[in-house]
């Protein structure tokens, strides 16, 4: 039998100061199959159009449905409603810029990062050689490569991290995984000492205290843990070699 | 952009010191629960900390020098971990709120050791001080008019609640830290690590605490007035 779901929506829009934050309740009928992203259409539909969320994919793939679902980052389009009790309470992701109800901007947040830690291919002698064939690259590590640049910037390990919350400056699992993705890639040129500059410090991995929200809310399953503690050591090797 | 070395070395030291001093409560609680076998078998152990197996004769000074280089220890983890603790009202409220919003096992096993931490502070500072000052106290009758006539009982009881916790929650997050021992299955390892936390913790609680119950017992049917010393002479 389909039950009847109850879904709370922490809603308030910054472009409307003069309306408190409030909750907001809406009951639908569950669907075989359904999930909170189609429950959310379903509540715009029938019971309140104004109400702002994002989506892209509905798929998992494009990281804009993240919001924190009973208190947990994760992706609507991922979420299964028949996984929850029939009591459900959404919020938008803490950290990011709200942008109304359960849409935040996690674009501007992210572009910040990226460019704070150069995520991109560093390689100067080659740099304007756009025409030149790429070097073969060993498929262990194009595999290793790959498995990290799966990440989608969701923005969940952002939300579920208890270091970030403390400290806003904390690079936080999505700006480690890039520098361990980085590091591992053959044509980044750059030397242990340019990452340790980016990350060997309390803002960078010897920040993270290992509460480990990031590892268990990546809608990616990215093995965030264990590169975080990869890092941790090529890190503290750099600094333990480092004579001056 | 800049080159500081030492953020590298406090997070080593962090958790150095604290795997010295989880493994030493490890030894720790498994040597004072000698008491549960027999008076004869801590008062042994006691004899093997002096020296007396060394040197013939009983030192208890050594006792001293042991507890003071943990407390040097203890000190400098609790001084480093310091710098973890939410550093006003404000990120304390925000953390909390986290915490208890996310309702996620690591996030609130932290929690717990900010909070054991803050405890040990005090009571791990009384006992090893008192170790320091008074290490030739201990003995089957010494250790145990402590307990019950002196009420060490409650700091006893509160500190190895505290220290079992925290001692193994923190070696558990210092291998995923790390990835200390990790295989090529990091999520099997994880829950590998979770499951033995908490028997270790179970198993360490029940030894502390049945160690802690025989020597309030002993202190509380030994006849004092009698003896105070289990044996006067080492032969």
């Amino acid at each position: 039998m389909n039950r009847e779901l109850t879904i709370d929506i922490l809603r308030y829009d910054p472009n409307q100061p003069e309306i408190k934050p409030y909750i907001a309740s809406y009951k639908i009928q569950e669907q075989v199959g359904m999930t909170l992203f189609v429950a959310l259409n379903e509540i715009r539909k029938h019971h309140d159009s104004s109400l702002k969320f994002d989506f892209v994919c509905r798929a998992g793939i494009c990281g804009s449905c993240s919001m924190l679902v009973n208190g947990k980052p994760s992706l609507a389009c991922k979420t299964l409603t028949q996984k929850l009790d029939s009591h459900i309470r959404l919020a938008p992701l803490p950290v990011f810029e709200l942008i109304g109800d359960l849409s935040v901007f996690t674009g501007n947040w992210m572009r910040g990062l990226n460019e704070r830690l150069e995520s991109w291919i560093h390689h100067k002698e080659e740099e304007l050689e756009v025409d030149k064939l790429e070097k073969p690259m060993d498929p262990d590590v194009a595999d290793d490569v790959y498995e990290l640049d799966r990440c989608i910037e969701c923005g969940c390990c952002v939300a579920g991290c208890g270091t970030l919350q403390m400290n806003e400056n904390f690079v936080g699992a999505v700006g480690l995984n890039k520098i361990a993705r980085y590091q591992l890639d053959p044509r980044d040129k750059r030397d242990e000492k340019e990452y340790y500059e980016l990350v060997g410090n309390e803002d960078g991995v010897f920040g993270c205290m290992t509460l480990l929200g990031c590892e268990d809310v990546c809608s990616k399953n990215l093995p965030l843990q264990s590169k975080i503690a990869y890092l941790r050591r090529v890190m503290a090797k750099t600094a333990l070699k480092k004579k001056d | 952009m800049r080159f500081d070395k030492k953020e590298a070395y406090l997070d080593l030291l962090q958790s150095g010191t604290g795997i010295f001093l989880a493994l030493f409560i490890m030894g720790h609680l498994v040597f004072e629960a000698s008491i549960l076998i027999s008076n004869e078998m801590m008062y042994k152990v006691t004899l093997m900390f002096e020296g007396f197996y060394l040197f013939g004769e009983r030192h208890a000074w050594i006792i001293s020098v042991l507890a003071g280089i943990v407390l040097v220890v203890f000190i400098t983890h609790a001084l480093i971990a310091l710098r973890r603790f939410p550093a006003d009202y404000k990120r304390y409220k925000i953390i909390k709120h986290h915490t208890k919003s996310f309702a996620h096992e690591d996030t609130t096993l932290w929690s717990v050791q900010v909070a054991t931490g803050f405890m040990m502070f005090f009571l791990g500072s009384v006992h090893l001080v008192m170790m320091i000052s008074t290490p030739d106290k201990i003995g089957p009758f010494l250790s145990s008019y402590r307990v019950v006539h002196e009420y060490m009982w409650v700091v006893y009881f509160l500190l190895l609640l505290s220290v079992v916790t925290h001692a193994f929650i923190g070696l558990y997050r210092v291998m995923l830290k790390w990835g200390i021992f990790e295989s090529d299955d990091p999520k099997t390892y994880r829950k590998l690590l979770k499951s033995a936390m908490r028997g270790f913790i179970v198993l360490y609680l029940f030894l502390g605490l049945a160690s802690l119950a025989k020597y309030s017992y002993i202190g509380m049917t030994h006849n004092y007035e009698k003896t105070k010393i289990y044996k006067e002479v080492t032969q």
